[in-house]
Parts: C-alpha cells; sequence; structure tokens
C-alpha cells in the first residue's frame, strides 16, 4: 500500500492531469451519530434498517456504483460488527470495478472523528464524494465532479462542493418534507460559492444576520430558504487534513461548513451544485422515512426502485404502483390500495385493507385488518381486526387480536400488542429500557455506539425476556412484551415534527394562530430595535468601560498581593536578586502591568516589610526601612528606568503614609530624603 | 394620468455650500447652464406628467423657484408651489402638503435627480402591480469620479459605507428588504423569506429617490407614524418590513379602492379593473401567503413594495454633493448629453478672442466673452461671463456674470454667479461661493472659499 501511494504522489507531481485518471473515491459514513432512529437503532445500525424492503446501505453503493465510484470506504462505529457482516455476505463483496472497504472503529462519535480516523489510515489520494449511508439518490456526478475539477483548477481553495435541491420548507411548520429543520443559505448567484449556511434555525430571532462585508464584496447574493441539504459532498483531500488540523470539528455541517465559512484566515471556499430533475435526499428521521419510501414506490428514484434493486423478477410492478413478490397468499376478499409493496412469503388474510404501505417478507396479517401509510417489516404478525395508521413495525412483532396503532407508533424488534390493546399516539415501544440517563449531548449516541455493548445487551435480553413478561403485561396490555419510552419534557413538542405519521390539522392551525402572534411580537421587537439600537450599544459600551475599569483595579490589588508575596519570599529565602527581578517580571507579563506598577509594587512591599518588622521606636522603623531599601535596592532599580517611574515610587510612599497614618507619617521627611537620595543613586547607577 | 406628482426640490442644501446661497436654492443649481430641477421637471414633462406640487423649503426659495417655473414651464406644466420649513425631512414634508393631495396614487420625486429613466415607466409598474410602493432603483455609477481631482478617492472611500442593501425577489418584481447605512451585518426578516423562499441581495442598486406611493397608504402611514423623519431611512423601510402583515389597511375601514377588500371594492370600477389585472398577472407569494392552507383567503392583510429596476445603461444621479455636481456637469455635456434639449441650452454663439480654443464637452452660456489665446476644455461657462486673456479652463464649472482676468488658470473649480478673478489667479479643486472676490495672484488648492454671511 505504501509503495502504491508513493507510486501515486510520484506520478502527481509530474503530471497533474493525472489526477483525474485516479480511481474515484468515496466515503459512506454507515453511521449517522445521532439518536433519531432509536429505539430501533439500538439493536440494529440504521443502514441496514429495511427501507421499501431493501436495506438502506444499498441504495446509496447502488448509486455510487452507478455514478462511477471505484472505490467506497464503508466507515462504521454503532453495530459495526452487523455492518461488516452484512457487506462480507452481500454481492457488494464481490463486485468487478468496485471495491468495498470497510474501516471499523469503537470510538468514534461524530462524523468528525470518523474522517479524522480516515485521515489516518492515509487511504484517500484523490476527490471524494462524501455520503452518508441513508442516502438514496439517482443524480448524476459527472457534472458536479466537472465543474469541482474546474474550480480546483482555478482556485486551490476550492475544497468542497455541495450539493443541493429545490425543496420549500412549508411557511407554517417550517420545515421541509423531509421534516428537516429550514435551512437558511447564501449563496452567490454566479460562482455559485456558498456564504452563508443555518440549518439550527432559532425560532425565536425573527432575522438572519448577513455579515456586512460579505454583502460588500459580493454585489448579489441570493439567500436560499427554498433549498435543500442532500448530505452529498465532493470533496477534495484537505477536507480530511482539515477535521485532522481543527480537532474540534464534530458535525459535518454545524462545525465544519460553518466553521469554513466563518473563517476567512485560510481563505477555504465552499461551492453548491444544485440538481433539478435528479432525486436526492437523505433520511434523516421518521418523517423522512415515510416521504422518502413513498417517493421510492412512486419511482422518483428510479433506477433505483424495489423491482430493480431485487435483480430477480420476484418483485413485479402492478397497476396503481402496487408492488407484489411472487409468492404472496392474498385472500379473495382483501382490498389492496395503490402505492403499497408485498413481500415475499406473507400471507393475507380475508377483508384486509392495506394502503400506501410496506409489507416486509414472511409476514402473516390476519383478517379484517386495516394498514394505512405503515411499514411493517419482516417476520410480523398482525392478527385479525388490527388496525395501523402511520406505524413502523419493525421484525418479528406481534400484534394479537384487536390492537390497535395509533398515528406514529414505532415498534421496535419483537414487540409483542396485547389483545384489545391501543398504543397511544407517537409511542415508541421497545423490548429494551429507556436508557435512564438521556447523554448530555442529545446528537451523540455513545453507549451503544460499540459491537461489544451491543451483544452485552443482547445478551441480557435474551435472560430478562421472561420476568419481563408479567412486568410489562400491564404497560401494553395482556400478552404484550415492551417498554413504552417516556417522552421527555419539552421533547413532546418535537414529537410530530418527525413522526412518520402527518402533521394533525389541528396542530396546523394551532402553528398559524402562534405564528401570527410571533409576528405581531416580532414586529414590535424589530421596531425597538431599530429605533433605540444606537443609544442601546452606547449604553453597553460605556457598561463595559465601567468594567474594564474595574477589571483592571482588581487586577492591580492582586498583582500587588503577588509581589508582596514574591518579594517576602525572596527575603525570607535570601532569594538571589536577579531571580526575584526574574519573577517580578513574569508577574508583570501574567497581569499585563507596566514596569512602573511593579516599581510602585515593590516598593510598597519594602516598606510593609519595614513596618511589620518589630520596632520599638520611630528612629529603629527608619534604620528598618532603611536596611531593606540599601538591600533590595537593585531590586527596585531593575524597574525604575527615568524619573516618571520614580516620582511614582514616591507618590505611592505618600500614599502609604496617608494610610498608616501613625507609623510613616513621622518618618515621611526622613525616609523620602532616603529615597530620594537612594533613587538618585539608583538613577547615577544606570546611567 | 391619476397620478400626482410631488417633486421634492429641497432647499438650502448644507452639502453643496459654497454653491449655494439665499439667492440660488438648490433647485436652481444650474447643471451645464440649466436649473437642476429642469431635468426632472422635464422628464415628467416626457410622461405625461402634468400635475405637480412642487415642495420647496424655505419660503424665500419658493419664490425664486416658483418664478423660475413660471416662466419656463408656463402652460406646459400645471405646478403647484408649496413652501415647507426646513428640516422637517421628507415625510415631513409630504406631511405638510397631505391635504393636497387628491389622487389615487402618488408620485414623488427628489428635485435633484438627474436622469433618463421616464418617471412613467415606475407609474405604470406601480399600477400594474396595483403596489403600495414602487421605487426606482438604479445601478450605482461606476465610471469613478476618480479621473476628476483629486477629492474622488476620499469620496470613493464615503460612498463605500454609504451602500444600499436590497433585497428582491426572484423575479425582480418586489423589494423585500432595503437597508442603509449598516452598522455591521444585515438583518434579513426570516418572515419574508418564508413566504418568497430565496431572495437576492444586491448591494449594486441605488434607492434614486424617486416613489410611487398609494395615496390612501401614504397619508395613513405619516398620520400614525408622526415620529417618521425620511422616506428613505423611515417611511419605505417600514412599509417593506410590514407588507405581508399590512397595519396600514387594518386600522381604517378600508375604502373601496384599497386591494384584498371584498365588501365595497364593487363601487370603484377602476379600483376593480386593477384588481382583475393584478390577479390576470401570475400569483404574486403575497397572495399565496394570505392564504390559509385550506385554500380560503384569510383576514390577513399584505401590501406590494415593487421596484422599477433602470436598465444599467440609463444615466441616474442624484446631486447631492459637490463632487456629484461636478460628475453630472461633466457627463451632461459628455457621455450623458441627451438629457439635454439642445433649444434651451445654445445661446448665440460666444465672442471668442483669437487662438481660443474651446474643447469639446463644454457649454458656453449666451453673451459670454473670452480674450485671445484661452483654453477651456471640459468645462461649462455661463451667461454673460468675461474672460480674459490667457485663461485656462479645464474640469470647470463657471456660472453666470462671472469676471476672469489675464492669465487665471482654473481647474476642476466651481466659479459661482458674479465671482470676479483678478489677474494670475490659480485655482485648483476650488469652490468660489457666489459674489466673491478672489485678489490677484493668489493661488488656492481644494479649498472653499465664500463671503463671510452678513
Amino acid at each position: 500500500m505504501g509503495a502504491q501511494k508513493k507510486g501515486a504522489t510520484a506520478r502527481v507531481s509530474e503530471d497533474p492531469e493525472e489526477l483525474a485518471r485516479h480511481p474515484l473515491q468515496a466515503i459512506l459514513l454507515a453511521d449517522s451519530f445521532t439518536t433519531k432512529f432509536r429505539p430501533i437503532t439500538l439493536e440494529r445500525p440504521k443502514v441496514l434498517l429495511p427501507l421499501v424492503n431493501i436495506p438502506m446501505i444499498n441504495y446509496t453503493l447502488a448509486w455510487l456504483e452507478s455514478a462511477g465510484v471505484e472505490e467506497v470506504f464503508v466507515f462504521c462505529c454503532a453495530h459495526s460488527k452487523q455492518v461488516i457482516d452484512y457487506l462480507e455476505s452481500s454481492e457488494w463483496s464481490s463486485q468487478p470495478n468496485f471495491s468495498v472497504t470497510t474501516i471499523e472503529s469503537h470510538n468514534s462519535i461524530s462524523a468528525g472523528d470518523a474522517l479524522r480516523l480516515i485521515y489516518e489510515r492515509n487511504v484517500i489520494h484523490g476527490d471524494f464524494v462524501l455520503i452518508r449511508g441513508d442516502t438514496v439518490s439517482n443524480m448524476s456526478l459527472t457534472q458536479a465532479l466537472q465543474e469541482h475539477k474546474d474550480r480546483r483548477k482555478k482556485d486551490a481553495n476550492a475544497i468542497m462542493t455541495m450539493v443541493v435541491k429545490q425543496s420549500k420548507p412549508s411557511p407554517i411548520t417550517q420545515q421541509s418534507r423531509l421534516g428537516t429543520d429550514e435551512l437558511f443559505m447564501a449563496i452567490n448567484p454566479v460562482t455559485k460559492q456558498l456564504l452563508y449556511y443555518e440549518d439550527k434555525a432559532e425560532y425565536s430571532k425573527g432575522f438572519i444576520s448577513l455579515d456586512k462585508t460579505l454583502i460588500a464584496d459580493n454585489p448579489s447574493v441570493i439567500l436560499h430558504n427554498d433549498k435543500q441539504d442532500c448530505y452529498i459532498d465532493i470533496c477534495s483531500q484537505e477536507v480530511l487534513s482539515l477535521f485532522t488540523d481543527n480537532f474540534d470539528y464534530q458535525h459535518l455541517r454545524r462545525h465544519f461548513v460553518k466553521g469554513l465559512l466563518v473563517d476567512d484566515i485560510m481563505g477555504y471556499k465552499i461551492f453548491t451544485h444544485e440538481i433539478h430533475s435528479s432525486y436526492a435526499a437523505r433520511i434523516d428521521n421518521f418523517r423522512s422515512y415515510d416521504t422518502i419510501s413513498k417517493d421510492i414506490i412512486q419511482r422518483w428514484t428510479y433506477p433505483f426502485v424495489p423491482d430493480v434493486l431485487c435483480g430477480s423478477s420476484a418483485i413485479k410492478v402492478e397497476r396503481q404502483g402496487t408492488y407484489r413478490a411472487s409468492d404472496v397468499t392474498l385472500s379473495r376478499s382483501a382490498q389492496l390500495g395503490s402505492f403499497i409493496f408485498i413481500g415475499q412469503g406473507t400471507k393475507i388474510g380475508n377483508d384486509t385493507k392495506i394502503s400506501h404501505s410496506v409489507i416486509g417478507e414472511r409476514c402473516t396479517i390476519g383478517s379484517n385488518v386495516t394498514i394505512e401509510g405503515s411499514y411493517i417489516w419482516n417476520n410480523v404478525t398482525i392478527e385479525d381486526g388490527c388496525q395501523l395508521r402511520n406505524a413502523i413495525v419493525c421484525d418479528g412483532v406481534i400484534l394479537k387480536s384487536g390492537a390497535v396503532l395509533q398515528p406514529g407508533v414505532i415498534l421496535s424488534f419483537k414487540v409483542v400488542v396485547g389483545q384489545q390493546f391501543v398504543v397511544p399516539a407517537y409511542s415508541k415501544v421497545s423490548l429494551l429500557q429507556q436508557p435512564t440517563q438521556q447523554d448530555s449531548d442529545e446528537e451523540l449516541e455513545y453507549a451503544d455506539s460499540t459491537s461489544g455493548t451491543g451483544e452485552l445487551r443482547s445478551d441480557k435480553l435474551n435472560g430478562d425476556i421472561a420476568p419481563d413478561l408479567s412486568e410489562t403485561a400491564s404497560e401494553l396490555g395482556t400478552g404484550g412484551v415492551g417498554y413504552i419510552w417516556k417522552v421527555f419534557e419539552g421533547a413532546y413538542d418535537e414529537e410530530w415534527r418527525h413522526s412518520v405519521a402527518p402533521i394533525p390539522t389541528d396542530k396546523l392551525v394551532k402553528l398559524m394562530l402562534d405564528r401570527d402572534e410571533d409576528e405581531e411580537l416580532l414586529t414590535q421587537d424589530g421596531n425597538v430595535i431599530s429605533a433605540s439600537g444606537e443609544l442601546k450599544t452606547d449604553s453597553d459600551g460605556n457598561g463595559s468601560e465601567d468594567d474594564d475599569n474595574e477589571d483592571s483595579r482588581d487586577d492591580y490589588v492582586s498583582f500587588e498581593k503577588e509581589v508582596e508575596a514574591t518579594f517576602l519570599r525572596a527575603v525570607h529565602e535570601n532569594v538571589k536578586v536577579d531571580l526575584a527581578v526574574l519573577e517580578v517580571n513574569a508577574l508583570r507579563l501574567s497581569y499585563n502591568m507596566a514596569s512602573v506598577d511593579c516599581g510602585g509594587a515593590i516598593f510598597y512591599s519594602m516598606m510593609k516589610l519595614a513596618v511589620e518588622s518589630p520596632h520599638n521606636s520611630a528612629s529603629e522603623l527608619h534604620r528598618n526601612a532603611a536596611d531593606i531599601v540599601t538591600t533590595w535596592q537593585k531590586l527596585l532599580k531593575s524597574f525604575l528606568h527615568d524619573i516618571d517611574e520614580e516620582i511614582e515610587v514616591i507618590l505611592k510612599f505618600e500614599e502609604m503614609c496617608l494610610e498608616s497614618a501613625k507609623d510613616f507619617a513621622a518618618l515621611f521627611p526622613q525616609v523620602f530624603l532616603m529615597i530620594c537620595l537612594d533613587l538618585e543613586d539608583a538613577l547615577m547607577g544606570s546611567r | 394620468m391619476d397620478f400626482q406628482v410631488v417633486v421634492l426640490a429641497g432647499g438650502n442644501s448644507k452639502n453643496l455650500t459654497p454653491l449655494v446661497s439665499k439667492e440660488l436654492p438648490k433647485p436652481l443649481l444650474p447643471v451645464a447652464n440649466c436649473p437642476v430641477l429642469y431635468y426632472v421637471l422635464h422628464q415628467l414633462e416626457q410622461s405625461n406628467l402634468k400635475d405637480l406640487i412642487v415642495v420647496v423649503e424655505g419660503e424665500d426659495a419658493a419664490l425664486l423657484v416658483g418664478a423660475w417655473i413660471s416662466g419656463t414651464f408656463i402652460d406646459r406644466l400645471h405646478v403647484e408651489i408649496a413652501a415647507v420649513p426646513e428640516d422637517i425631512g421628507t415625510a415631513g414634508a409630504l406631511r405638510a402638503i397631505s391635504h393636497h393631495l387628491t389622487a389615487k396614487d402618488i408620485l414623488v420625486v427628489s428635485g435633484d435627480l438627474v436622469s433618463d429613466v421616464p418617471p412613467g415607466a415606475l407609474a405604470a409598474t406601480h399600477r400594474r402591480h396595483d403596489a403600495a410602493v414602487t421605487t426606482m432603483l438604479c445601478s450605482i455609477p461606476v465610471s469613478g469620479p476618480s479621473e476628476s481631482g483629486s477629492s474622488g478617492g476620499k469620496d470613493k472611500a464615503k460612498k463605500l459605507g454609504r451602500y444600499n442593501i436590497i433585497g428582491l425577489d426572484p423575479s425582480k418584481q418586489f423589494l423585500l428588504h432595503i437597508a442603509t447605512e449598516i452598522e455591521k451585518d444585515a438583518r434579513i426578516s426570516k418572515r419574508i423569506l418564508h413566504a418568497v423562499g430565496q431572495m437576492e441581495m444586491r448591494s449594486d442598486l441605488m434607492d434614486a429617490h424617486m416613489y410611487a406611493f398609494k395615496r390612501s397608504v401614504l397619508q395613513e402611514v405619516l398620520d400614525v407614524k408622526d415620529t417618521f423623519q425620511s422616506l428613505k431611512e423611515d417611511v419605505l423601510p417600514y412599509l417593506v418590513r410590514s407588507q405581508l402583515k399590512s397595519e396600514a389597511l387594518l386600522n381604517r375601514t378600508p375604502q373601496g379602492e384599497e386591494n384584498g377588500n371584498e365588501k365595497v371594492s364593487s363601487q370603484n370600477n377602476q379600483a376593480f379593473i386593477s384588481r382583475i389585472l393584478a390577479n390576470a398577472s401570475t400569483p404574486s407569494f403575497h397572495g399565496i401567503y394570505s392564504k390559509n392552507p385550506d385554500g380560503s383567503s384569510s383576514t390577513r392583510k399584505t401590501h406590494k413594495c415593487c421596484v422599477y429596476i433602470a436598465s444599467s445603461s440609463s444615466y441616474c444621479v442624484r446631486l447631492n454633493s459637490i463632487q456629484a455636481f461636478m460628475d453630472i456637469n461633466r457627463d451632461v455635456t459628455g457621455d450623458a448629453d441627451h438629457l439635454l434639449s439642445p433649444n434651451n441650452i445654445i445661446g448665440p454663439s460666444p465672442k471668442l478672442g483669437t487662438k481660443t480654443t474651446v474643447g469639446p464637452n463644454c457649454r458656453l452660456g449666451e453673451g459670454s466673452e473670452m480674450g485671445d489665446k484661452c483654453q477651456v476644455k471640459r468645462s461649462i461657462i455661463g451667461r454673460h461671463c468675461r474672460i480674459g486673456s490667457h485663461v485656462k479652463v479645464v474640469n470647470s464649472v463657471v456660472m453666470n456674470h462671472v469676471t476672469i482676468g489675464d492669465g487665471c488658470i482654473i481647474q476642476g473649480s466651481v466659479i459661482c454667479s458674479n465671482v470676479q478673478l483678478q489677474e494670475r489667479v490659480e485655482l485648483k479643486d476650488c469652490q468660489v461661493g457666489a459674489g466673491f472676490v478672489v485678489t490677484a495672484g493668489s493661488e488656492y488648492k481644494a479649498e472653499s472659499l465664500a463671503k463671510k454671511e452678513k
């Protein structure tokens, strides 16, 4: 590998055109580093979750292969064992001209860590495609790659091209149809350079702040609220090294992209490539799972649709967007609506109604069942009379007769719902108990990110199922198995936003009303700000100045104390003058003081020492003071370079005399004389 | 045409001292021997907008301006002169003459605009969209003032800090954001961005101070927001900001001519037609925004803020600084000479001495006399000037009744009326106020010379 790499770089230096002939590489992050798909992702990695009956990662890999990528590095972290096993057993391990290499990590907690690890492996030799394992696309990379390369030739700082797509967020919920938060981008319409990126919009803020220089530098900037980030990036090698340089970059967008946009020292630039007719979307949450599944069934992602991807003729497309495997056992009286998928070996009973749903393989569905807009994975048993609306039902789940799933329910692996039990809307049910301690950073999946703990957990699970049965019976009806996860305070509001179920109308109405109220507030706020903005900043300025003054005063007091301590130590431990000078100098630098302050502080310490050392009469005190001054003359001298500084010292003495009136006041003339002489000496000496 | 035009002619501009004075208010400041106000009035006349109110600051100035207009545009335009106190701002001036406004739409033009953009185009845009306000934008002139004198660089630096930030919708018809003189960053309302989807931020456009307002909206804003001083700084940004939540139409019972009202509208035929026209054009985001998700029209009121963007080849400059005065004089005689109607400018040929050369891009007023061996390049010389021998005038403006002694050299300067330059005076980048006497042999550079106020 080393030799090969050396050869490659040597060739690059000879001929820049050679760069283009590198095999196109891609990094596929098979870990989303989020917890949005919990509880399902506690047991299975997100990229292996079936999307219309095919694991998500297959869509991504199939697209990469078709787009001309020859070498893919799959980075796996959470449940890495499962991902590796899957890839090894799948057809991807044996493709000609398309190599899939896995990179395993057990301790990466973010995309940043992943890219740093890949950088260390030193496997990327040129431009590469950075993609998540949960991305579905059918775009052609040729044009975007060419644009990227052309830009790179002209400007070596153009290190990344982001793929964006038109998608206007709903004006009411302010989220896209993929359930992601609204995104604000500023793009230069001519160069397509990305100038501003804000994805976690603060709802409380009614405005966007664009930097003045940004507008001054670009005569025309287009602010987009109607674009969707596809999370397909064409990157140059520098991106990896940048992640290594900036070890605090974690999130690809929030840290890396924003970091580059803010940083104008390095001058790295990010550009965008907009796709118009092709498809690209990332499954970020349950809502996008729902949306993208529907898009796949409606063949927007062609050629990446189930009947083509499966290869064999096992799945047939029929009228009204119905996909049916060859050996489905279907009752005559079952009513199949439009846009449904039914996998192999599934049996469907009498009078069952199914529409807009995906049903996996080897499922058994009883009679009089209603299934609408739901995703039922493999080996699921649904007994008679159940009703499912907008739910996700994972492998091995059993719904006993008469069970009802209200919209937005997620049933994780092997959950059993008891007879006639109604699972409330937006519930998440799992055999695993909800992690009691929520990670401090909600974005990161720590606990289950290694395969080791995953296995541990499954061991525990096997042992625990039996006793749990009785305990949880009440939670999911008679005979039910599983825990209903509690929704955390505050998060409840977010549940419906990202759920598989469409947003209920009453929520929309409420949102609209809220928005109107907000607007009133915002317009008022806006007025207030614009009217008195100047005044406010002024008063702020004054305030901070005062603070500064106070700070410096505090600083001086503590500085004086430090100097005194240093001086006393020097006296008691017989430290050499040079060393004492050095120490005081260090203090001066750390407190950012002038040498005048040092002189004052040292003199203050000297006099204080003289006062505190035992004395009976004024003359004794005088002698003490004189002794000290003569002994430490050199120290004092090294901080007094000109008249001003000496005057400062004398003023200091005056100040002390006023403070400790009784001791020094009497001595003032004598000591003053002495100091003057000393200083004269010092001055003479220095000259 | 149901448009009333308000020309805000101004009065004594501080920026233009010493060029303007009590005797010569800003509207009458000659540009290529023709008062600056003429250019605006001429364009309005061309667009058949003949119902004018000219607002002048100060009674004396109003008298002077009125006298000139009645002399020049008699029986061509229907002009009313209104005098308003000084320093009440553009919004204040409109407020003061508010009771004169009767037409459905009001066109407000700054009197110092020298432009070849037809105001009629702005009015038509305004009508087409049934907008609450329409503003004209023009590109910032790139032909820099750098070539004309040393003060250019300074002025340019100032300009950079003064540009407008303008947000437009993708069709470039609607004004979504406007800001001037921002301190550090531009704040763009997310609400408007939500409604439109994308907004183009431009910093290469300039607000040309030509606006069309719907009268009812304008009067209401002026009434309710009595602290508003300036059209550009207060009224226009306010209307743009509140375009998706129009307060202007909520406070008062709406009259038939206002859009979005179903009850009384059919009485007014014209408003009805204009609404049909508005609906016929592609539905704007305003309409979409004001609908509830179920498709019914909601109670939310919107108004439209439109723009008319002058083509980049058109000429459009405001005379609001001495530098601009120099530039406009140069351009009007040079690149943009189509602005001048010939009959008004060329008087009887002036008397020239022997070996005197007058270069291209020059104007000489009637009755001016020049001595021998003079040189005039890229300059404008007013009426009845007496210029001695061996005089060199380059890149300068000389107004009327100026006496220039022998051997003077004048570069990049403005010489106001009735100035006397004695022999061998050298001026470079100077402004000489009216009636000033420059003594023989003196030299000045980049100075402003004026008589002391008595």
